[in-house]
């Protein structure tokens, strides 16, 4: 048995371990670990989550447990000893950097000292504009601190980005308060009466006051231990490696940010990954070298979107470079272009970085480089253009950079492991486990895999039904069959489930069959749709009235006003222009729609995948740019499409102007006004993968606007998949955006007169859920908690926050300084009184 | 068995087809479903052990190859109407009553 010791246990180390035990050498090796820190390997990439919430386990690296089950040992805050008194001996670069007040950007200590320090601080200072130092910035200010970035070189990030997109950066950055002084070397902190930190001082220019200063300049290669050991060190620091990663002594290897590997300090996690790797197989006996890693990065700073990617400052011979830059919305790109312009070399994006996967990759020669790439640049994308095309990627291609899995590990993985879900892919190859960056093409990959090995299961509804979405989309309208338990009989088996029961019952009611809960459809519905609001954590419900447009009375706003006040009901404003009130009991609901209606209110289909609200900006009637009466078109559009269900939810906007109040380029359709009449968006969304919509029609009067919305409309409701909104739907739509304006505006298909004639019958047929619920005893009968009594939950128990309830949570217990508990029933796990 | 106590619930009739209802026995939150075309009715616990929110009985039945199960409203879960065993971690089991439906009455048996 031989013993490896591992000096150091930070994310690099880590990796070295995990992968040894991987590949089962701890056979051959005892292995031991050395860590100054007091916890195991956490994943520092993500330290600044500790300041939003994320506990000591969340960002840890090991599984709980991994040590014990795989006999490495972990010395816990026991560095080196010889080397610990050699630690002494280095000094800090700046004088006075030890003063309190002063802090580094490291460790999770760091940042519980920075956090209780700041509680008496009003101003802090982040020495160093880099990636690092803006990202410290950022936690100022979220604590509160009135925060200033200085950096010695002239521009924020100087290794990523050029000065064109530094500035862009830096607008953005002061449009969030704050402030950044460049070109500035600080040279000394100035401490108050009590030593501690009150001011930084420059080589030029005037002090800046400062309560607490936070460090951040350059990577510190930790290479002590290599200069008590006497190993050969770097001139500018950092133990110097071979492309083994072996130091000057062959029994020492150095990895991760100590080691001057390939020429330089790496600061990314990825190239460290890549030499624990390198380590790894050499202990395994094989051959294996690090010549240098891609350091294309894409993050988000401060809020604001950054990427650099291949030769971004056009250092090759002969690079061109083409420049779109934006100095109102402050977007700078940079593509940089070699051959004549027909190959992408690499290249900077600030501010909106769509383009990043697919640039970066035709750097690095993983995708062909299309005729113009300048093209590429240039704002919108048709959808389904460049997104697609995984297929295309070469099979060395690095898609996952955190853990090094190529694109041909996972097609193998998902081949020969008979994988079928993105959940099992993760597992097996760990792609799309760290930074999460990967998993939308991990997706794409596993999708392609699965179409060539012919699995059709994934176009099948779910086990009930063989067909997709659509092809029953089709049985149902065509055999006009209306219920659930015939379609089962004749097209599908067993008992139906969670996914095809609503799926069918959203058709049902999208090809109008009335009322969405009489007879068996109420059995087909999720608890939203069943009891017609939205389920909560704790099992209460919430209640969002519909207001068109976002155009509310005042007598309206009284009445919501009194509801909640009367039901106690936790009220906030959502995101899409309405009011939201949580934490109803479902005996409530009916009472509350009963009060809501009577204020001339409706359901606002908030529980439904169905549309939900065309947002609106208040356009020319107030505004002084507007050209067009956007208002009264969203509150016409919204009242025309209510209650209408879909494949998944649907939203829309319509703006006044170009100034784009409403976000309709955000939306499935948007509409924006111009002179001449409306231009039409379609197929935008937010949430999870944001896209912008596309540029349908132009110039249209209201009539025809109308027309091809509700063709629109009508044509993704009968041919999307399950749960698949307008943008994903396009983006498989063979053809794109091109065909889809065919069936609209040319009715190459010729069914726009069906799809009329569908909108019109489901304009004509709606009712407000609610109204047409209260109006009947049978269906209120459902509005009870139990069966056998009229007892409330006795679980649902509610504390009181900022002067609204909210559910108790588990932590809340024995807390005395937190909010105060109001006990509104006995929770019935903990009473248990029959045991 | 004989130490079962047959607690009357309901008349079958205030049960909808293929849907859960909750009921309050002796403090305990229990989920009641009735299944068609044997107009059979199944009861497990209402707390959902994924979420601690009482609301099993809110779900959607059906069934996956031969288990009749409910996927929980909260987060998706189902679980073996039967066998109480949650389909997706095998671990997690919610207990289960004997019921019967005698002259169309419900009734949930709890030991005392
Ligand atoms: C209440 C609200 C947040 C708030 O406090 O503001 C909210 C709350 C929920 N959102 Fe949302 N979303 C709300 C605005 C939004 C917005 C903003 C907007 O509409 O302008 C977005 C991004 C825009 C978009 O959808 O394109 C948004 C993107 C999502 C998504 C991601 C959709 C996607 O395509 O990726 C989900 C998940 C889903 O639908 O599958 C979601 C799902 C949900 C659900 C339904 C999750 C759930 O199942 O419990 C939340 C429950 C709603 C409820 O009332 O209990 N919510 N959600 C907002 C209600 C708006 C309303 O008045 O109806
Ligand atoms: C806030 C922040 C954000 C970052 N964001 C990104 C990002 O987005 N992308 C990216 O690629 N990289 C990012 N990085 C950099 C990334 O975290 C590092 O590249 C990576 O952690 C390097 O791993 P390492 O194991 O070499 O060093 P570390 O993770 O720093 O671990 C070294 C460990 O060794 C310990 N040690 C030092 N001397 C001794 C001794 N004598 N005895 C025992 N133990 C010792 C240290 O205490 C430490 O725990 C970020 C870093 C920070 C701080
Ligand atoms: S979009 Fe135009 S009309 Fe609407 S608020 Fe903005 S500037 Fe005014
Ligand atoms: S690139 Fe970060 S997880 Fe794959």
């Amino acid at each position: 048995m031989r013993r490896l010791v591992v000096a150091g246990y930070g994310m690099v180390g880590h990796k070295l371990v995990e992968t040894l035990v991987e590949r089962g050498a701890t056979s051959d090796w005892e292995i031991v670990v050395f860590a100054e820190e007091p916890r195991p390997a956490y994943d520092r990439v993500n330290l600044s989550r500790y300041f939003t919430g994320a506990t000591e386990v969340d960002l840890s690296l090991a599984a709980p447990g991994f040590h014990a089950q795989t006999g490495v040992t972990v010395h816990l805050g026991d560095p080196i000893t010889e080397v610990d008194a050699a630690n002494h001996t280095v000094t800090g670069a700046s004088g006075g950097r030890d003063l309190p007040g002063c802090f580094v950007y490291r460790t999770i200590e760091d940042l519980v000292a920075i956090r209780a320090w700041a509680g008496s601080a009003r101003t802090g200072v982040v020495v160093g504009g880099g990636l690092l130092g803006l990202e410290a910035a950022n936690a100022l200010r979220s604590l509160g601190l009135a925060t200033h970035v200085v950096e010695c070189a002239p521009r924020l990030m100087p290794a990523q980005v050029d000065e064109g997109g530094a500035f862009a950066l830096r607008r953005r950055i002061e449009e969030l308060g704050v402030t950044v002084r460049t070109a500035s070397q600080a040279i000394e902190v100035v401490p108050n009466e009590h030593g501690a930190v009150a001011a930084l001082r420059f080589g030029e220019g005037p002090d800046l006051d400062a309560d607490l200063i936070v460090f951040s300049a350059g990577i510190r290669p930790r290479d002590e231990i290599g200069r008590v050991a006497g190993l050969e060190i770097g001139a500018r620091g950092g133990i110097v490696v071979d492309e083994g990663c072996r130091t000057s002594d062959p029994r020492v290897y150095a990895i991760g940010e100590c080691a001057l590997a390939a020429g330089r300090i790496w600061g990314l996690v990825g190239p460290g990954y890549d030499m624990a790797r390198v380590v790894a197989d050499q202990l395994a006996g094989e051959a294996s070298s690090f010549t240098g890693a891609d350091c294309s990065t894409k993050l988000k700073v401060l809020g604001v979107d950054v990427a650099s990617f291949g030769d971004a400052f056009a250092t090759t011979e002969g690079a061109e470079s083409v420049v779109v830059s934006d100095a109102v919305d402050n977007v700078y790109r940079r593509l940089v272009l070699g051959d004549g312009g027909r190959r992408v070399l690499g290249g900077i994006l600030v501010g909106d970085t769509g383009p990043y996967q697919v640039l970066a990759q035709m750097a690095r020669g993983d995708l062909p480089t299309p005729p113009r790439p300048q093209d590429l640049l240039s704002g919108r994308q048709e959808p389904g253009g460049v997104a697609v095309g995984v297929g295309e990627l070469a099979p060395t291609t690095r898609v996952c950079s955190c853990n090094n899995v190529s694109k041909a590990t996972i097609c193998d993985a998902v081949a020969s492991g008979g994988l079928t879900e993105l959940g099992q892919v993760k597992a097996a190859t760990r792609a799309g486990t760290g930074c999460g960056g990967c998993v939308p093409v991990v997706a794409d990959l596993l999708k392609v895999e699965l179409a060539k090995a012919g699995v059709a299961v994934t176009d099948h509804l779910c086990e009930h039904f063989p067909f997709s979405r659509q092809e029953l989309f089709d049985i149902v309208r065509i055999s006009g069959g209306r219920s659930f338990g015939e379609l089962l009989a004749t097209h599908g088996r067993g008992r139906g489930c969670d996914i095809c029961k609503p799926a069918v019952a959203s058709m049902l009611a999208s090809l109008g069959s009335g009322y969405i809960l009489d007879g068996e459809q109420s059995s087909l519905q999720d608890t939203n749709d069943h009891f017609l609001a939205n389920l909560q954590r704790n099992g209460t419900y919430s209640v969002v009235p519909r207001v068109p447009g976002g155009e509310i009375r005042p007598a309206q706003l009284v009445a919501i006003g009194e509801v909640a006040q009367e039901f106690d009901l936790y009220t906030k404003i959502t995101g899409a222009q309405r009011i939201d009130l949580f934490g109803a009991r479902v005996e409530h609901l009916p009472r509350i729609w009963e009060r809501l209606i009577e204020a001339g209110l409706e359901s606002g289909h908030a529980y439904g995948k169905a549309l939900r609200t065309v947002k609106s900006c208040v356009g020319q009637t107030w505004c002084r740019y507007g050209v067009q009466d956007s208002t009264s078109l969203a509150i016409q559009l919204e009242l025309r499409y209510r209650g209408l269900r879909a494949p998944h939810k649907i939203k829309a906007a319509v703006s006044g102007c170009v100034r784009e109040c409403a976000e309709a380029q955000g939306k499935d359709f948007g509409v924006i006004a111009t002179e001449r009449g409306w231009n039409l968006f379609v197929c935008g969304n937010g949430g999870a993968q944001p896209q912008h919509a596309v540029l349908f029609a132009e110039d249209l009067d209201t009539e025809t606007l109308i027309r091809y919305v509700d063709r629109f409309l009508m044509y993704y409701i009968r041919t999307a998949g399950r749960l698949e909104r307008t943008a994903p739907w396009l983006n498989k739509l063979e053809g794109g955006v091109d065909y889809l304006r065919s069936v609209i505006i040319d009715d190459a298909l010729g069914v726009c007169g069906d799809l009329e004639a569908d909108m019109e019958q489901h304009v004509a047929r709606y009712r407000c859920e609610w109204r047409e619920t209260l109006a009947d005893s049978d269906r209120l009968r459902r509005f009870r908690t139990f069966v056998n009594t009229d007892e409330p939950d006795p679980g649902v128990v509610f504390v009181r926050e900022r002067g609204q309830p909210r559910p108790r949570r588990s932590t809340d217990e024995g807390d005395q300084s937190g909010p105060e508990p109001v006990l509104v029933g006995i929770s019935g796990r903990r009473a248990g009184d029959t045991g | 068995m004989s130490d079962l106590h047959w607690v009357p619930v309901c008349a079958l009739d205030e049960l909808v087809p293929q849907r859960g209802a909750a009921a309050l026995i002796g403090g305990r939150q229990i989920a009641l479903f009735r299944l068609m075309p044997e107009d059979e009715v199944l009861a497990i616990a209402n707390e959902d052990p994924f979420s601690e929110a009482n609301v099993m009985a809110r779900g959607i039945v059906g069934s996956i190859g031969d288990a009749v199960v409910v996927a929980s409203p909260m987060y998706k879960q189902h679980f073996d109407l039967r066998a109480g065993r949650s389909i997706e971690d095998p671990d997690v089991v919610v207990e289960t009553f004997p019921t019967r439906v005698a002259r169309g009455l419900v009734e949930i048996g709890v030991r005392p």
